[in-house]
């Protein structure tokens, strides 16, 4: 489906952790049509915020026509959205974005941070055998819902619950095994997927975030370092809101 | 009611194009609005070979504007002209491109390559503050000006219009060695240069440290530097700096501008081009305009 901006109603949004909060929005057509991966834009009522705020999808239930995000409030964009309550209005666009192939018979799901939410609709879409590792700096969230759909494993850097350190050390722990991982988080979590997956010869799709503009392709904001001079831009660039964000790992340089 | 506008012997169905940079050639944009609405599209940077452009992050956010050091990426004239241009020719709209280099003899290869293309306007940057080499170098005083004016306008087959900056002492100087050296238009303002700090983690926002200012907040100034730069010269303006509705577009075209382009207000609005159009069509048939002309610089 083509990106629509319109307004839709938030349906819920509620704190699931210091900073860390979960909304619903009655997105119409935006739910039915998004896929695991992709990303809409959010804009702010105040004037003086032009530019929209990129969040992942955590949830879609096409049925009831509903978008879930999960977002961290790490400023005045974010802090608006927080704010709203049931049957607020929010200017939405989206689906935007590449999201994630499905593919392989054993999957490893990794989410660092606010990486995780996208890995929960990916984790219900996906019907091979599924392994999660979540990793949290302290606190955790989201994580008992990833229950149903897979084992999963947690680290925290403090070691307060599961493995202490970050992903790697509980994918490393807990000797796990894939034909395919599906990441996405901070950079460095990245970093260390794609070279724990070229070692271990796994094919691995990963999802960046980086500053964005316009969230359709046109300003190249928010640009990756790509392994190969690329098709669209013809540089060693990709957009990251048009032609990922989900990339293979032998795509992009991080 | 007539909207249309002409600059150089080029007709425009109505004053609205886009602004440099923040439309690509209009693929990304042609999902939200139909491109043949608009009175022509202005194309983001072309030089003579790809360019990279700089390290991210390349924007930043900032009050009612933001900051970007793209830093001119683009795929080069020869995909502009085998890919870009194919794409634009199918909507019955007018092209501008504008036309980026590090050198004298870049700028000059790229009007040169476009000079037997479809093309009905170029429009010659000046004015990048985010590149090292070229760009803002050459806008910065009047004998620069004039000297890659006179330079292009040698080679060039289509109408030039020279993109002016913001970043000078008096911009009605720079406007007027456009226009002795035989300039058929200007463009302005480009962006205003600009710095944001990342208190928490102590650094620049920009990889760049700094960038170009857009969006609402600059939108005052570049309005006083319209009517400056038409009360200066007669040569045809097209305005920019912070346009988002119709009102803003009327502003500038009242201050002496004969065309307006749209740019940051893209971001935040796919739509913003032709809801300015139409803006501006209800603007004249609520106040019994019947043609845009009579708007052209009323304002004294």
């Amino acid at each position: 489906m083509l990106a629509i901006k319109k307004k839709v109603k938030v349906a819920k949004n509620s704190r699931l952790a210091p900073d860390i909060y979960s909304i619903w929005l009655e997105a119409g057509d935006i739910a039915r049509y998004a896929l695991p991966g992709q990303f809409v834009s959010l804009y702010c009522r105040d004037g003086s915020r032009l530019l929209p705020r990129p969040i992942s999808i955590c949830e879609t239930d096409r049925d009831m026509g509903v978008i879930r995000l999960v977002y961290r409030v790490v400023g005045k964009g974010t802090k608006e959205l927080a704010g709203l309550a049931a049957s607020d209005y929010v200017e939405l666009m989206g689906p935007l974005g590449r999201g994630f192939v499905p593919e392989g018979k054993k999957a490893m799901l990794v989410g660092g941070g606010i990486g995780i939410p996208p890995m929960l609709e990916l984790a219900k879409q996906l019907s091979c055998e599924k392994q999660i590792v979540l990793g949290y700096r302290d606190v955790t969230f989201l994580d008992n819902e990833f229950y149903p759909y897979g084992k999963v494993y947690i680290s925290t850097e403090d070691g307060s619950v599961g493995a202490k350190g970050n992903v790697i050390d509980a994918i490393k722990a807990n000797k796990l095994e894939a034909d395919i991982i599906y990441a996405c988080g901070p950079t460095p979590m990245l970093r260390g997927i794609k070279e724990y997956a070229e070692k271990m010869g796994i094919r691995a799709q990963l999802s960046l975030e980086e500053r964005m503009a316009c969230g359709v392709g046109a300003c190249l904001g928010c640009v990756c370092k790509s392994t190969y001079t690329d098709s669209h831009s013809h540089v060693n660039n990709k957009r990251i809101c048009k032609d990922g964000p989900v990339f293979y790992a032998e795509e992009v340089e991080l | 009611m007539n909207t249309s506008v002409t600059i150089a012997g080029v007709r425009f169905k109505n004053p609205v194009t886009t602004a440099s940079g923040t439309f690509g050639s209009g693929m990304e944009y042609a999902d939200f609005v139909d491109l043949s609405r608009l009175g022509a599209v202005t194309t983001k940077g072309v030089a003579s070979r790809p360019w990279e452009g700089n390290s991210t992050p390349r924007v930043a956010e900032t009050y009612g504007g933001m900051l970007n050091a793209i830093g001119l990426q683009n795929p080069g004239v020869d995909v502009f002209i085998e890919r870009d241009l194919p794409f634009l020719k199918k909507y019955d709209t007018r092209i501008i491109v504008n036309v980026v280099g590090k050198t004298i003899e870049d700028y000059c290869e790229v009007v040169e390559r476009l000079a037997d293309c479809d093309v009905d306007m170029l429009e010659i940057n000046i004015s990048c503050p985010n590149v090292k080499e070229g760009g803002i170098a050459f806008g910065q005083s009047a004998a620069s000006v004039e000297h890659i004016t006179r330079e292009i306008k040698k080679r060039a087959r289509q109408p030039v219009i020279m993109k002016l900056s913001p970043n000078v002492t008096d911009i009605s100087e720079m406007a007027k060695a456009a226009e002795a050296a035989g300039a058929d238009a200007l463009s302005l303002i480009n962006t205003i240069t600009g710095m944001k700090i990342d208190v928490a983690r102590r650094s620049f926002v920009l990889a760049n440290k700094t960038g170009g200012l857009s969006g609402p907040a600059i939108k005052p100034i570049a309005v006083r530097m319209v009517y400056q730069v038409a009360n200066a010269v007669k040569l045809p303006i097209i305005g920019m700096g912070g346009i988002k509705d119709a009102e803003d577009a009327l502003e500038f075209i009242m201050a002496g501008a004969t065309m307006v382009a749209v740019g940051t207000a893209n971001f935040f609005n796919p739509y913003a081009t032709v809801e300015i159009i139409e803006g501006i069509e209800k603007y004249m048939a609520d106040n019994g305009i019947d043609d845009i002309n009579d708007l052209i610089a009323c304002v004294k």
